[in-house]
């Protein structure tokens, strides 16, 4: 029960975009989830992507690394009555490389995270997280180290990433936290869903369409596809 | 001081800064697919948004496609409900659309460049990682997820962070039995899984000139391996060649407006890079992953690294490797059993990728414990492979030749799957734990050559040696 609570509270996250949008610091307890390179596809298996919403990915985070064929839980982090609740994922580097879905971040979302903490993370899922409001940090390695010790060791230790301030306080200590800085600009601007942003330049933007080349000499046929076969009859 | 091909792009296309380092870049050409565009078509909708652009969206089916049987409705009624609808989106959004019979679909990274759609010197968005393959031809390309296709749908634009450049040159030529899969491989071995961040990466040298733009794309299929969102190859008269007689290729009377353009865009020789790498090709062997990432790899001639000897940081990673896989360190990577040989996805399935491995099984049978599967990249491919009878060399050794284009076992979100601990050569890109659909399934990463050897021995095998 208490789950579905969770994940029904984060997908109205998800939806609120007008009321929630600034995002200056996040609060909670750490779940540490550790390992070089974990790849989306671990994060959420392909086979649970034959789906047309992002619905119900919460619980199937990490699926593979968290239940035995059989169904049997392996004692994964995320089902460690320790870390419930938990909403700040610690991780190592490159974290979530590979295929770019965003059902990943989506995944980890809908399961209650609310900020990702790590050495390093890929390209595409740093830029996923930010669209969709989940400030991912980068800290030092040796204090990534002591961070993952100290949240097996008091799992209830409340944290607070500081986007405007760059920090991570735990346990005592204030860490630096790196982010990019578009990030930090769009969570503190509250327009990390960027497409309003976008929007706002598209009459600019058509301009420039205009000044591409290769839109004038060579404006892409469509009398090739299905569906103008389907106009055709 | 000159300018590489992706400052140029990147100028060309630039609508504003957005701060922090974030460009809002014109996308020229937009490629979807049925995995991650529903839930963007979904968000336009909430926000009273419409497609801007529909005349440089393109869409395709590749992900889901049962390549066995794809008659419809498909057995899965998941991937029916997906197919249903992507094919109602684009018809709602009067998008261009290549459905399973329509001579044209296929992988869409496979399909953009064939169709001529994807160009030289042009951007271009898809939500999936591997877009960087359309770099092959000189483009801008980069993968994006679902929110950005919305935001690409919605405005034609995207935030984008410019990425540094970085050079890397594979010096000399590659021996004979050596292809692009093997280099990719070995930048992959040599530079390591994420140092690509923040990069994109410019191949060039003299190797990379004499390839194909079909090897081309398989190299630059890779980048995201490595880390790096974008790989290019600056285009040269190889890549004008192959845009001749395209579908999508400007006609006649425009093409050498449109060559001149695409070569205007090319790196500069006296461009500045933020970093640079040499690869030297001469030294570069048929290469197998033996690990979980494809940075763990060797050339078939080795033995499988022990993790005792490795750097401090690849040790533990390495360990857990070698313990998922069961392979032992020490051993030579030639002679490990297989159980399935794959041939296809979008980093090698196309004509030449077949040729290849046609050249290795021609009067050969596929070993009697593997199951041995080919899917042609797009339906051109198919038809070509047809017109070769490079498909009768495949069925004759045993292999399952498909007749619907897909990424079938490359991901596994189809029918193709593997099974419990099985073992499977691969020309795909990824030999992640539990990629091929097998929770504790086995990949190892190799060309297409190599996996028609390996099929044929029913374990790793030195394909130069076959043919």
């Amino acid at each position: 029960m208490e789950t579905i609570f969770q994940e029904k509270k984060a997908e109205m996250r998800a939806d609120a975009v007008v009321n929630d949008k600034f995002i200056r610091a996040i609060e909670g307890t750490c779940v540490p989830v550790l390992g070089e390179d974990i790849d989306t596809d671990r994060i959420i298996p392909a086979r649970f992507l034959t789906s047309i919403t992002f619905e119900g990915l919460g619980e199937l985070v990490f699926y593979d690394e968290r239940f035995e064929a059989s169904g049997n839980k392996k004692g994964h982090a995320f089902d460690d009555l320790r870390f419930e609740g938990a909403s700040i994922l610690i991780v190592n580097s490159n974290f979530g490389c590979g295929s770019s879905r965003e059902h990943a971040p989506q995944a980890l979302m809908r399961k209650g995270i609310r900020a990702i903490v790590g050495e390093s993370f890929a390209g595409i899922f740093a830029d996923n997280c930010c669209s969709i409001g989940i400030p991912a940090v980068r800290l030092k390695k040796e204090d990534l180290v002591w961070v993952a010790e100290c949240a097996k060791g008091d799992p209830s230790a409340k944290a607070r990433v500081s986007i405007e301030a760059g920090t991570f306080e735990y346990c005592g200590r204030v860490l630096a936290a790196l982010q990019d800085e578009s990030h930090k600009r769009a969570f503190l601007e509250g327009r990390w869903d960027a497409v309003y942003t976008l929007v706002e330049a598209q009459k600019d933007a058509d301009k420039v369409a205009q000044s591409l080349p290769y839109l004038s000499f060579n404006v892409p046929s469509r009398e090739f596809s299905d569906n103008a076969i389907a106009k055709k009859v | 001081m000159g300018k590489t091909l992706l400052e140029k792009v990147w100028s060309a296309h630039a609508v504003r800064e957005l701060g922090g380092g974030k460009t809002q870049l014109f996308v020229g050409r937009h490629f979807i697919h049925e995995v991650t565009s529903p839930q963007a078509f979904s968000m336009l909708k909430e926000r009273n948004l419409s497609v801007h652009r529909p005349d440089l969206t393109f869409g395709t089916m590749d992900h889901v496609i049962p390549t066995d049987c794809p008659n419809r409705p498909f057995l899965d009624s998941v991937a029916e409900k997906m197919a249903l609808e992507l094919e109602k989106n684009v018809r709602n959004e009067g998008i261009a659309f290549f459905g399973p019979g329509s001579g044209r679909q296929g992988i869409v990274h496979v399909i953009g460049p064939e169709l001529g759609i994807s160009q030289p010197g042009t951007t271009i968005c898809c939500g999936d990682s591997h877009t960087c393959t359309h770099g092959g031809v000189g483009a801008i390309a980069f993968g994006i997820g679902t929110s950005q296709v919305r935001d690409v749908l919605a405005t034609q634009t995207v935030a984008a962070q410019k990425p540094g450049v970085r050079r890397v040159e594979v010096r000399g030529a590659t021996a004979r039995g050596v292809y692009a899969k093997d280099v990719a491989l070995e930048i992959m071995r040599a530079l390591g899984v994420n140092a690509g961040i923040g990069f994109a990466y410019e191949y060039c040298g003299s190797a990379v000139s004499r390839m194909d733009v079909e090897g081309r794309m398989t190299l630059c299929n890779m980048s995201i391996e490595g880390g790096a969102r974008i790989g290019y190859v600056s285009p040269d008269d190889e890549t004008i060649k192959y845009m001749q007689g395209r579908d999508f290729s400007p006609p006649a009377e425009k093409f050498s407006e449109a060559a001149s353009y695409w070569k205007s865009m090319a790196s500069d020789s006296d461009a500045e890079y933020d970093d640079s790498v040499f690869i030297d090709a001469q030294n570069i062997v048929p290469m197998v992953s033996w690990g979980t990432n494809p940075g763990q790899s060797i050339g078939i001639d080795q033995n499988i690294p022990k993790p005792e000897s490795m750097a401090q940081g690849l040790r533990k990673p390495a360990e857990d490797a070698l313990d998922y896989m069961g392979l032992v360190g020490g051993t030579p990577i030639a002679g490990t059993k297989i159980d399935v040989a794959f041939i296809g996805s979008c980093t090698n399935s196309r004509i030449t990728d077949f040729r290849a491995a046609a050249a290795v099984l021609k009067g050969k049978r596929v070993a009697k414990s593997v199951r041995a599967i080919a899917v042609p990249g797009s339906e051109k491919v198919a038809m070509q492979a047809r017109t070769e009878g490079i498909d009768g060399v495949f069925t004759d050794a045993g292999f399952e030749w498909r007749q619907t284009p897909g990424c079938s076992l490359c991901l596994a979100m189809n029918p193709d799957k593997l099974s419990g601990r099985q073992i499977c050569a691969s020309t795909s890109n990824r030999n992640f734990p539990g990629r091929q659909g097998s929770p504790s399934g086995r990949t190892l990463l190799m060309s297409p050559a190599m996996v028609a050897a390996a099929a044929i021995c029913g374990e790793v095998a030195d394909a130069r040696k076959s043919v």
